[in-house]
């Protein structure tokens, strides 16, 4: 039995259950997954990537994916952050404006391309930009491709980011970040869906 | 900064082994500290541009290789190994990353001994028919992949037909989450070249 982490709490995995057990015997999967959101929400050199940009990117990815608990968590952080809390109602608008479904997108052009799929190609809004800042706008965009159309990106979308201000360092925690939510958010749905059918199997059990 | 004129691409999946390319820059071997190799978890990777890139940000990084390492190599008990890489193979193919694809359709080969029908699924696709219990996982992480998320009780209660047992799931399901992770980084801080 371990203490609750993040994907316990957002999965509601109880200390003692069924799944818990499970996950255990993945410790240091376990162990380590939590690290990463350590590493990247709790970071010891935050110089290249703020506290309150990574929390603001965090909204948006989760607002993207559609999943209201995990969405609700990283708005609570973002709003906890000081300077934070001016960005919840831009960033919640710009994620009603990306909405859609992934994964799209073109493959390199040959015998592939008649599997390219086209879809939005999100922009932020030329209302939310000053509120947003430069910096945020690039990483927006650039998070919305990552999330929805992984397969589109190009060398030309670095330059993108470089030239509003991200470093290369900056980059690769920018895209850990979007790449590990990715990873958690489907953990997290994967063990709810999995969880509740272990319920409905216990509950057949007692009424049989 | 490459450009993507310099590299000969790959323009199918394959099993092939491909090499990668950083668009951004990797750190310097010759810059790397204790610190940068606490990150790379295992010294050899300071070869690997990728690795070199990625270790920009250690602890990051050392994080994400120890959840990475568990999740597929760990076999004490659970979900065999093949069928970890099926869905790591399965995964990269719908999201279209034909560098991850390579590698864990290899894997997933060597593991399976099923080379022809790890191929199906690199040519036909997803939907390739590779028989019930491949299926199960490939659909299963073919609905993890989906934003937003598809993955729901039809999925389990086909993996569980095809005789997977709940740890087992839990195999499928962390092992089609963490490409998600891996898929989105190869393909978006470089290219594969043949």
């Amino acid at each position: 039995m371990a203490t609750k982490d993040i994907i316990d709490t957002l999965a509601g995995i109880e200390p003692g259950s069924a799944l818990d057990t499970i996950r255990a015997r993945r410790l240091q999967a376990r162990d380590n997954a939590q690290q990463s959101y350590l590493s990247l929400f709790e970071p010891i050199d935050a110089s290249d990537f703020s506290l309150v940009e990574r929390a603001a990117v965090a909204l948006f990815v989760l607002g993207l994916h559609r999943e209201p608990t995990v969405a609700a968590f990283y708005r609570a952080k973002l709003a906890a952050i000081a300077d934070g809390a001016r960005l919840v109602e831009a960033i919640e608008f710009e994620i009603v404006r990306g909405e859609t479904s992934g994964p799209y997108g073109a493959f390199p052009a040959g015998p592939l391309s008649v599997e390219n799929k086209a879809g939005l190609i999100y922009r932020v809004s030329a209302e939310r930009k000053a509120d947003l800042g430069g910096r945020l706008v690039a990483a927006f965009e650039h998070a919305h491709l990552l999330v929805f159309r992984p397969r589109d990106a190009a060398a030309a979308d670095m330059k993108a980011l470089l030239a509003a201000g991200w470093s290369n360092t900056g980059i690769v925690t920018f895209s850990q970040l979007v790449a590990f939510l990715s990873f958690q958010v489907r953990v997290v749905t994967g063990l709810r869906v999995l969880g509740a059918s272990l319920g409905r199997t216990a509950n057949a059990a007692v009424g049989a | 900064m490459s450009a993507a004129s310099n590299v000969n691409s790959p323009v199918v999946f394959t099993q092939d082994e491909l090499g990668w390319v950083s668009w951004i820059d990797p750190l310097p071997e010759a810059e790397l500290t204790e610190r940068h190799f606490a990150g790379l978890v295992d010294r050899s990777r300071s070869k690997s541009e990728y690795f070199r890139l990625l270790v920009r940000d250690p602890e990051v990084l050392e994080a994400r290789t120890k959840t990475d390492k568990d999740i597929f190599y760990n076999v004490a008990d659970g979900l065999p190994r093949a069928e970890r890489e099926l869905a790591a193979a399965a995964t990269s193919r719908h999201n279209g990353c034909i560098y991850c694809a390579s590698v864990h359709a290899r894997f997933a080969s060597t593991y399976s001994k099923r080379r022809d029908d790890v191929q199906r699924l690199l040519d036909e696709g997803v939907g390739a028919d590779l028989g019930e219990r491949w299926n199960a996982v490939v659909k299963a992480s073919v609905a993890l992949a989906a934003t937003p998320i598809a993955f729901g009780p039809d999925n389990v209660d086909e993996l569980r037909r095809a005789g997977l047992d709940d740890a087992e799931i839990v195999d499928v399901i962390n092992g089609a989450s963490f490409f998600n992770w891996a898929n989105r980084l190869m393909l978006s801080l470089g290219e594969p070249s043949k």
